[in-house]
């Protein structure tokens, strides 16, 4: 108990020390992977302990991280209207633009409004019973519309271009190097605590009742429970954590458009954790740092054909690997250790298959 | 074994904690390498330029001759001796159709390569990805397309068309040849809904009439609709500001539902040679488009780069005008290089203004005030063969006027 | 009066396009559940099949007989189609039947790499495609033109669907499909090779999406991304039409095809797509399992 307590220590150490061995460019990129991590933790959440797959997060992500954009883009205005308002020929601040100028109302913001359309749109189609393929093909459809809106509404969102160009957050340049650090460590915070809520949450019975939903929704049914508001409760707070995953990710990044809420993010997100181990809450976030690295050093290695690499990394971890990295670590320190007791070969039976 | 168990195996954390110690220390190494490659660079003869498009996605389909472009350009720089004495280096790097990792790729452009100049870019979207990130690094960004204007970064310059020097002449030319009722469509984005609104009050100035105007989600290939539409409300004129696909579906549609270019005028603005050959050279004859380069333009500057763009990529690419602004991009910049006697940022941007170059689209000045470029304005008709046909031209470089602030009418929209 | 007769007509060609794409994906996805993400590039595929026949055709058959490629682009992507799914099903998707969600990762991966390839072969800019002359023009009714591409389009769906209902209906080999759909270990212990009907299933379907990559040649772009424009509409309307029910998807297809252009006309393409989107989220609330399905008492 110990042990793992003090492996799970050090690793966040180490990536709170990021400043002091990673130059700025690969900070800047490690502090965006760790984002992203925030999110692989969600999905974990619901499809690896609950069974949901969602192909939506896409959306809450880019929820969260415009709730927090808006805010910027008044504070980079100065008290004039955003800059593409003015070209979209609006003459006033819409009245839903305005209670963001607070930092407050909008960083809770991105963390409430995709609980929140989260939790309405989970309690209609799991009080449906809609569950599987069906609902991940239905969050695909959410995707579809909320890029398309928020692609038309251009006087409102800034179109394509999304929101950029931002200058302070609560006063401080946002181009300056030490507030990129701070940034990058407040990540780094966020993200343990994420992590341990999540690990307290799958610990705790209604981790369980969680996990039980996934094995057989309708024997846990029969047992008096009501599934529907556990996976309300989980797909809300995975919305939630995605959304404050936008919020740090435009601060860092300091850009969100409608692209990265689009099907391609969305899928993506899922990839992270079935690279790393969708019944891992610390193979989450190892997946998402490990595929966004892989992504960043194939394009920059081979700028002409590097999506095949990323494509034959999905098949191989699909195929071959199907509880991901951590899954194998698993299996073959299993293997090797019951190989050690009982001298013979170990079987795969009990390995999980969702 | 539950999967709670599992999860808490004492093996899990150690794999867990050596896979990350990898994953950082790869990381750290390959950051080590790079930096030895950087200091190793800089002693050499060689200066690094970084070029920055979309070479995987949707943009591909464009980007991909721009850096072929750039890429031209650099060699042909190095063969004449390099600037400066030193040998251009390109670095290329795929922004890959996705915003952030243009954000992303320029910033590892700027700090990991030290690069002196970057060229790059399509879409406004991956513009204003990359803007905070040369202004707050001090980067040089040249980017080659032509855009909506309303933006004057002093980090980037502009060898693409603002409006002044593609729509608005392209319009008065319209109103003077082809008739009074315009019908707009456009993609649903941030170009088209701009151009769109200087369009109309352009309109209302020099007294033409609008009589419709629709947007279509990028990637849209459907156009019975928006077609049947256009009969209903029979324009004289359709001013086009599709992108990409879009357009190869409007037109193959506009032709089957019996609309020829007899019927009504269509001007495009994001057709160049290459989307020609994308959409059928039967489909599109009879039909306008306005640039400031064609590859039909008759300069002797414009005869070698043609001859060298083929023997370079191949008989069977053609040219067009983004890809001309690129390549003069390259140019461009060596000679403010050689003119300010350094690669410097600053320098580069003070000795740049007022430079003059003979493009392969006729003579071009850098504006030393918006950082633009003064371009010459073309209307071309499409040919059977693929090229123009210029029908009118502005005669003399326009002056880069990013904001209108010259046009009375356009008051008001910014 | 053509307005109307106009826009009826462009709802049921918008249709008829959406069913071509769709009608693979009802084999298999509908019938075997597997989500194939790389099902847009089998239509992809079949585009570009379209575009090597017409250069062939141009370069090596006189020029008389150009016009007659497209009748060898039809069967030839649906070949080349059929091989791609073929060849998936062999090497990946037969290890996934137990996993439909892992299908759809390994198979996004596929999509991916295709995707990579179509451009390394064909370079990234897109291809041009002639449309046989026989297509051109259109049928003038009440002054409103139908668009002979548009009708050729109805024509080749309709044969596509009767010749799928013959097959599933009427031969050996098709009711063997259907068997193995509705309850696998009970056809394989009467005796039928489920591993072969699978095979043939996925490879039928995919063949379906080539034709249908062929077909959207003749209106639409050619290009490696062209797949990503369908595949999600696709997918809708399998569902909205009923897992496993082929007419629940001509069903599908034709409402959203109907409301998509209604809606199109009265506000704009952007809101229509929304529209279409929420009434489709919407109505799966209410019917979850689709238009049609098969009625079951079971639970899971």
């Amino acid at each position: 108990m110990d042990k793992k307590k003090l492996g799970y220590w050090l690793f966040f150490i180490a990536l709170f020390l990021g400043p002091l061995y990673l130059t700025e460019f690969r900070l800047a990129l490690m502090g965006k992977f760790l984002c992203f991590a925030i999110v692989a933790l969600g999905i974990c959440l619901i499809w690896g302990y609950t069974g949901i797959l969602s192909l939506g997060h896409g959306v809450y992500f880019g929820l969260g991280a415009y709730c927090t954009a808006m805010y910027l883009k008044l504070e980079a205005a100065n008290g004039q209207l955003p800059d593409f308002m003015e070209w979209s020929g609006v003459s006033a601040l819409p009245a839903f633009w305005v209670p963001f100028s607070n930092p407050i109302f909008a960083i809770g913001a991105s963390l409430l409004i995709p609980a929140l359309i989260a939790a309405i749109l989970g309690f209609l189609t799991f009080k449906n019973r809609i569950k599987g393929v069906y609902f991940s093909l239905i969050s695909q459809a959410v995707v579809v519309v909320f890029v398309t809106l928020f692609v038309a509404k251009q006087d409102w969102t800034g179109g394509t271009n999304g929101l950029t160009n931002f200058t302070t957050f609560l006063g401080f340049s946002l181009a300056s190097p030490l507030v990129q650090i701070a940034l990058y460590m407040m990540t780094v915070i966020i993200l343990g605590a994420s992590f341990a809520l999540a690990a307290a949450l799958t610990n705790s019975r209604v981790g369980r009742v969680l996990s039980a939903v996934r094995d057989g929704e309708n024997r846990v049914r029969f047992l008096g429970f009501n599934p529907t508001s556990y996976k309300v409760f989980v797909y809300s707070l995975s919305a939630a954590l995605a959304g404050l995953a936008g919020t740090l990710f435009v601060l860092q990044v300091g850009l969100i458009s409608p692209a990265m809420m689009g099907i391609i993010p969305s899928i993506e997100m899922v990839l992270w954790a079935a690279v790393g181990g969708r019944h891992s809450l610390i193979g989450a976030i190892l997946g998402a740092v490990i595929v966004n690295s892989a992504k960043s050093f194939f394009s920059e290695a081979y700028p002409d054909i590097w999506s095949i690499f990323l494509g034959l990394l999905f098949i191989i971890v699909v195929m071959f690997l199907p509880n991901g990295i951590v899954g194998a670590f698993e299996s073959w320190n299993e293997k090797r250790e019951k190989a050690k007791r009982k001298g013979g070969t170990a079987d795969a039976a009990d390995s999980v298959v969702s | 074994m539950t999967v709670l168990g599992k999860f808490w195996s004492k093996q899990t954390i150690i794999a867990a904690i050596s896979a990350a110690t990898l994953a950082l220390s790869g990381c750290a190494a390959s950051n080590a390498l790079n930096e030895e490659d950087g200091a190793a660079a800089d002693s050499s003869d060689t200066v690094k330029v970084g070029v920055l498009h979309s070479l995987s996605g949707t943009m591909a389909i464009s980007e991909v001759s721009l850096r072929d472009a750039e890429l031209m350009a650099i060699e042909e720089i190095n063969e004449a001796g390099g600037v400066l004495g030193k040998q251009i280096e390109p670095i290329v790097e795929d922004g890959a159709s996705d915003w952030p990792t243009f954000a992303e790729k320029a910033k590892k452009l700027l700090q990991k390569d030290e690069v002196a100049a970057v060229f790059g870019g399509w879409t406004s979207a991956s513009r204003k990805a990359m803007l905070p990130v040369f202004e707050q690094n001090n980067g040089l960004l040249w980017y080659p397309v032509q855009y909506e204007g309303m933006e004057s970064s002093p980090n980037i310059f502009y060898t693409g068309a603002t409006t002044n020097q593609q729509i608005v002449p392209s319009v008065t030319w319209l109103l003077e040849n082809k008739g009074k009722s315009f019908f707009l469509i456009g993609s649903d984005y941030v170009f088209p809904r701009t151009a769109n609104k200087e369009i109309k009050a352009q309109l209302e100035a020099e007294g033409g009439t609008l009589v419709g105007e629709e947007y279509t989600p990028l990637g849209h290939t459907d156009y019975g609709t928006l077609i049947s539409k256009i009969k209903a409300e029979k324009p004289e004129v359709i001013y086009n500001t599709l992108n990409g696909d879009s357009n190869v579906a409007f037109f193959k549609q506009l032709k089957d539902a019996g609309i020829t270019a007899d019927d009504v005028t269509v001007l495009s603005v994001s057709i160049a040679e290459e989307e020609i050959r994308g959409i059928g050279t039967d489909i599109l004859t009879g039909h306008y488009a306005a640039w400031n380069y064609f590859q039909t333009t008759d300069t002797p500057e414009n005869e070698k780069f043609v001859a060298a763009y083929k023997e370079a990529y191949g008989d069977d690419r053609v040219t067009g005008d983004s890809i001309e602004a690129a390549y003069m991009a390259v140019y461009l910049w060596a000679a403010a290089a050689e003119k300010a006697g350094s690669f410097d940022v600053d320098a580069v941007k003070e000795a740049a203004g007022g430079i003059e170059f003979n493009a392969p689209g006729g003579k071009v000045t850098i504006d030393g005030d918006n950082q633009h470029t003064y371009k010459t304005v073309r209307v071309g008709e499409i040919q059977a063969d693929g090229q123009f046909k210029e029908v009118w031209n502005s005669g003399e470089p326009v002056k880069p006027d990013p904001y209108l602030e010259t046009y009375p009418w356009a008051e008001g929209l910014n | 009066m053509a307005v109307v007769i106009t826009q009826l007509f462009n709802g049921i060609s918008l249709g008829s396009i959406l069913l071509l794409i769709a009608l693979g994906l009802a084999i298999t996805f509908g019938l075997m559940n597997v989500i194939n993400m790389a099902h847009g590039e089998f239509i992809m595929a079949g585009a570009y099949t379209t575009y090597v026949v017409q250069q062939a055709f141009s370069h090596y058959v006189p020029a008389a007989l150009f016009n007659y490629y497209y009748i060898v682009a039809i069967p030839l992507s649906f070949l080349i189609g059929a091989l791609l799914g073929f060849v998936l099903e062999k090497t990946l998707i037969r290890f996934l039947y137990h996993r439909p969600l892992d299908s759809l990762l390994a198979t996004w991966g596929v999509s991916l790499i295709l995707q990579q390839v179509a451009r390394s072969i064909f370079g990234a800019p897109n291809v041009a495609v002639t449309a046989p002359a026989w297509l051109d023009s259109g049928l003038t009714i009440a002054g409103a033109v139908l668009p002979y591409k548009r009708l050729f389009i109805i024509a080749l769906v309709t044969i596509c669907m009767v010749t799928l209902y013959l097959y599933l209906d009427k031969t050996a080999a098709g009711r063997k499909m259907r068997a193995v759909t509705m309850n696998r270990s009970m056809a394989s212990s009467l005796g039928v090779s489920t591993k072969k009907v699978d095979a043939t299933a996925f490879a039928i379907g995919s063949g379906l999406a080539g034709i249908a990559g062929c077909a959207l040649t003749v209106l639409g772009p050619i290009g490696s991304t062209i797949g990503t424009y369908y595949i999600v509409d696709a997918f809708m309307i399998v569902i909205l039409g009923g897992i496993g029910s082929l007419i629940g998807t001509v069903f599908g297809a034709l409402s959203v095809g109907m409301l998509g252009t209604v809606a199109e006309f009265w506000s704009g393409a952007s809101m229509a797509k929304v529209i279409v989107f929420v009434a489709i989220i919407a109505f799966l609330q209410f019917k979850p399992a689709g238009l049609l399905s098969a009625r079951t008492r079971s639970l899971e």
